[in-house]
């Protein structure tokens, strides 16, 4: 190192330690380890790998709290995916992401690199792609910004995923005010290999060359990752060079070539250029293979000229790959690489003296020990004070609030009509689906999406579902992350399939907000502490932070993805009605444990203008029995459509069963309950509470399913039929025999409130 | 039978007609890089669904450039059955192969949507059609942005009367209906010949009722029943 390249202490000041995102204490602590003044490359990059999103320096203590291991998982987090083992020689790969602030600024481009960096993710580890989800938050439609970061967010993510060739299967979209200006885009993928052909981002093997593949290198999106861990100032507009640009014709070139080189000898690992770009992939390799490297900036091909070994390094340009070759097999890299017309570049080799060593023109300007970048974080225990709110909600008088008897049948129309329920058809139609002919359950038709694995000879499927109520999450940050991971199991449980592991996306606002870190905290205990009394490891994720505007933080939106196992995949369980006369029966939970279900429901939340009250609880060891019980019942084959009961409650439900199969229902809303007199109509409607699934079945079924589940201590009540009638009738309580209708419904008139499908 | 398909930079459907060909049909497919001067010993091409070259310029525009398309070119000339799906459709219109254009969907958006097409009263008999029933509705995904098929009016009625407007798009009950803004509502066309047949919804997607549906096996049987009555 050259001591001419140090910066003086005296050269320190606000302006630069605020572009590289360290604090002054943080700039003494990296002086400290060092022992010596840093240089301006080291600087950088150590702003860059100690930002929150490269170094979780936040949020790294709760992760802490999450169960990540279990008989099925190969790798948990800290890697670019986890993985899981699937049987028969299969693994799963699979990560979500988030890019919630460059979709803010520039929808369509941070969209669609967000789908792009997912997808590297997972075939870095040498898995193929086989399903793109999402989770997407906006503010209230057609208000301000909306519409365009709505139609921008949704083209992009169609035109990275549709190009490339992998089918976008399933996600979420919902809208609140508090995300008018701050967007939340996550983007999961899910891969398949065979456990030999994982590939880990670890740098071993002094002298092994590192070959940089894919795309030149520009100014695109230089401090990205500083970028993505900073309040959105109301300058965002200037931000747009901190936004890259995505192609996603050169990633799927990327991706067949990575995944060539993966079934060769030539390469001992992958590390794709994301977040920080060579800055965290070179030194993530390093520090996980124990080793060092040494980089040599100019021999980097570049996008254009002029560029500095500080910009090099931090260069979010999209498509790229790092590959560590093993000596000797770089021609044959390259030669794979060229069939692909990709460009490939030796630009350095791995060392053993534990130093990232950066050169440009032979001089060497960065030789940072890769553990302080990675292992030494500075790790911040945020204060965190209960907001005054919670125990307003807990208290807020519901029943009080809402009318007492209004129209249900108008009521149900306009629930279904809301803009968090109504079909999202309008948008994932504009996603291919069916591409990789794999697609046995697409969007609109199953509580989960289901993908079949016949490109591995087998009969097995694979469940996905995105999900967060991020209403309850508001309302009760702990309750909500909870009943986020038992809506997304049981998504994935009414489909057919077993649960098997969650990747997270943790999107909150600014961490250094007592109260929101507060209620980043409790999200997580309940997150945690669901997934593990449902016995479900997290094997990745990821948190966003910072998600506020002008003090105003998104409601906090802890985004489950799951995945789930069925055995045969041509026996996934769609929700639409199959036959006239079958039986509707609800397994689980009449009512919650406690309060009517309405706290935090859709049906509040419109009659109010805004959410009110407190999500009912889980009750974890129930619901983990109620998955058992349905599942041995779907196995049986007694199951013909299987529906979770969620925002919009039974209601809902049934109209989304009916609407989709083209039948109707007529059910007796005296069994929806045991004691008529404990709550109202609207709670038996649309009050939403866990532990339940509606299911039909054939009278012959019937009754072995009611001993299957007097086998499981799980409740089952026999609700009513499906009719030929195309109308969805609910028959008052106290008339279980008669004409009196709580609502008595058109299908037609609820596919129109509904949408398209 | 033996078809081949070409895999040009972006094509993302090979894999999907592949596996039509070997699994379900249970005869033999093999990819044809596009770097390739050859395709001999096939008898049958495919050219894909997918993004050649990103779309970049316009949808199949460049593919049409590649090294592999002289051979394709010869193989339609010398009457070599020859069927393009989606892009494949686009690159074969690119190439002079089959009359007329795709232009942006009407709707200026993806999609990604089953629909009914039926064979043309007036239809060629082309070897991937003449297998499929007249009158019957086929329900076939579609997975596109650029799929509005554009003929001027005075070439779009020497089209319909020369039997080339093959398919149309149409409801369940076989009415034809606006999908893409398409004119004439056409699907998929032929050459004048009858041995080059382009479409942009995709047979080999629908294969397998586990699928949403099998109404895109009959292209393929079509061929082989064609190929082997010759």
């Amino acid at each position: 190192m050259t001591a001419d390249l140090q910066i003086a202490d005296s050269q320190i000041d606000d302006r630069l330690l605020a572009e590289v995102a360290l604090s002054r204490a943080e700039y003494g602590l990296l002086v400290e380890k060092l022992g010596r003044q840093p240089t301006l490359v080291e600087l950088a990059m150590t702003g860059a790998m100690w930002s929150e999103h490269c170094g979780y320096k936040s949020s790294k203590p709760l992760l802490k709290l999450f169960p990540t291991t279990g008989p099925r998982v190969i790798q948990g987090p800290g890697e670019n995916a986890g993985v899981l083992d699937i049987g028969e020689g299969l693994a799963l790969v699979m990560k979500i992401e988030s890019h919630n602030h460059p979709s803010a600024v520039e929808p369509y481009q941070g969209a669609a690199t967000g789908v792009g960096g997912i997808i590297r993710d997972i075939f870095t580890m040498g898995a193929r792609p086989i399903a793109l989800l999402n989770s997407l938050r906006f503010g209230l439609p057609d208000v301000g910004r909306t519409p365009y970061l709505l139609n921008g967010v949704v083209a992009g993510i169609g035109g990275y995923g549709n190009c490339i060739g992998i089918p976008t299967v399933g996600g979420e979209v919902y809208f609140a005010a508090p995300y008018a200006d701050n967007p939340l885009v996550n983007a999961m993928c899910a891969g398949v290999a065979r456990q030999e052909e994982i590939i880990l981002a670890a740098a071993s093997g002094v002298g092994n060359s590192l070959m940089l593949v894919g795309a030149d290198t520009g100014r695109d999106g230089i401090h990205g990752a500083t970028f993505a861990s900073d309040v959105l100032a109301q300058d965002n507009e200037q931000k747009r060079p901190a936004v890259q640009v995505g192609n996603p014709f050169l990633e799927k070139l990327l991706l067949e070539a990575c995944l060539e080189l993966a079934k060769t000898d030539h390469i001992v690992g992958m590390q794709d250029l994301g977040a920080a770009g060579l800055t965290s992939s070179s030194v993530e390799c390093a520090s996980r293979g124990g080793a060092g490297v040494i980089l040599h900036t100019d021999r980097v091909s570049r996008r254009e000229s002029g560029m500095t070994a500080y910009e090099v390094m931090l260069s979010e340009s999209q498509e790229r790959m790092l590959i560590v070759v093993k000596r000797g097999r770089e021609a044959a890299v390259k030669a794979i690489c060229d069939r692909w017309d990709l460009h490939s570049d030796i630009v350095g080799e791995v060392t053993d003296d534990g130093l990232v060593r950066i050169v440009d023109a032979g001089r060497e300007v960065a030789a940072i020990p890769a553990h302080i970048l990675t292992d030494e974080v500075p790790i911040y225990q945020r204060p965190s004070r209960r907001p005054a709110y919670l125990d307003a909600e807990a208290a807020f008088d519901l029943a009080a609030a809402l009318p007492r008897d209004p129209d249900y049948g108008a009521a149900l129309l306009s629930l279904i009509a809301q803009p968090n329920l109504r079909s999202k058809g309008s948008i994932y139609h504009q996603y291919d689906h069916t591409i990789q002919s794999n697609t046995v359950l697409p969007p609109g038709q199953g509580d989960a999406a289901v993908v079949r694995l016949k490109d591995w000879g087998s009969q097995a499927g694979l469940a996905f579902s995105t999900d967060c109520n991020s209403v309850y999450c508001y309302l009760d940050p702990y309750r909500g992350g909870q009943l986020a991971v038992a809506e997304a199991a049981r998504n994935v449980v009414c489909v057919g399939a077993t649960p098997l592991a969650v990747t997270d996306c943790l999107n909150f606002g600014s961490p250094e907000n007592p109260e929101v870190f507060y209620q980043f905290e409790q999200a997580v205990h309940g997150l945690a502490d669901a997934c593990r009394s449902l016995g479900i490891p997290v094997i990745s994720g990821n948190v966003s932070l910072y998600n506020e505007t002008s003090g105003v933080a998104v409601y906090p939106t802890p985004v489950v993805g799951m995945a789930g196992l069925l055995p045969d995949a041509s026996k996934a369980i769609s929700f639409s009605l199959k036959r006239e006369g079958h039986q509707i029966v609800l397994l689980g939970l009449q009512r919650p444990s406690e309060g009517d279900g309405l706290g935090g429901s859709e049906y509040a939340t419109m009659l109010l203008g805004q959410p009110h009250g407190r999500p009912a609880p889980l009750d974890a060891a129930h619901e983990a029995n109620l998955y058992k019980c349905y599942l041995k019942a779907a196995a049986a084959g007694y199951i013909h459509a299987g529906h979770d009961c969620s925002e919009g409650g039974v209601a809902v439900a049934l109209s989304e069963m009916c609407v989709s199969g083209g039948l109707g229902a007529e059910v007796w809303a005296g069994y929806l309950f045991d004691e008529s007199d404990y709550c109202t109509a609207s709670s038996v409607l649309f009050g939403e509470w866990a532990g339940r699934i509606l299911c039909e079945v054939s009278n012959d079924d019937l009754r072995p399913l009611v001993d299957l589940c007097s086998e499981f201590d799980i409740s089952i009540y026999n609700i009513g039929e499906v009719t030929a009638a195309s109308r969805l009738q609910v028959r008052s309580f106290d008339d279980p025999q008669g004409d009196s209708r709580l609502l008595d419904l058109s299908l037609a008139d609820l596919q129109q409130a509904y949408g398209d499908i | 039978m033996k078809v081949g398909v070409i895999v040009f930079p972006g094509s993302n459907g090979d894999a999907d007609a592949k596996y039509a060909v070997d699994h379900v049909l249970g005869e033999q497919a093999a990819f044809i890089w596009h770097k390739e001067e050859s395709v001999a010993g096939f008898d049958a091409l495919v050219l894909p669904g997918g993004f050649s070259y990103g779309d970049h310029l316009r949808s199949g525009a460049i593919a049409r450039f590649s090294p592999i398309m002289a051979a394709v070119r010869r193989f339609a000339e010398a009457g070599g059955p020859v069927l393009g799906i989606c892009n494949g459709f686009q690159i074969l219109t690119e190439a002079g192969l089959l009359p007329g254009v795709l232009r942006r969907n009407a709707s200026l958006r993806f999609q990604c949507e089953w629909v009914h097409v039926r064979v043309d009263e007036a239809a060629q008999a082309t070897p991937f059609t003449v297998g499929l029933e007249r009158g019957r509705i086929y329900r076939l995904p579609i997975a596109h942005g650029d799929g509005s098929y554009y003929a001027s009016p005075a070439q779009l009625a020497a089209l319909e009367a020369s039997g080339q407007a093959v398919l149309r798009y149409c409801d369940a009950a076989g009415v034809a209906v606006e999908v893409n803004g398409s004119v004439g509502g056409v699907a998929g066309v032929c050459n004048e010949r009858g041995n080059v047949f382009g479409l942009m919804p995709h047979p080999e997607r629908a294969t397998e009722t586990v699928l949403g549906g099998a109404d895109g096996l009959p292209f393929f049987a079509s061929l082989r029943a064609a190929l082997a009555a010759t």
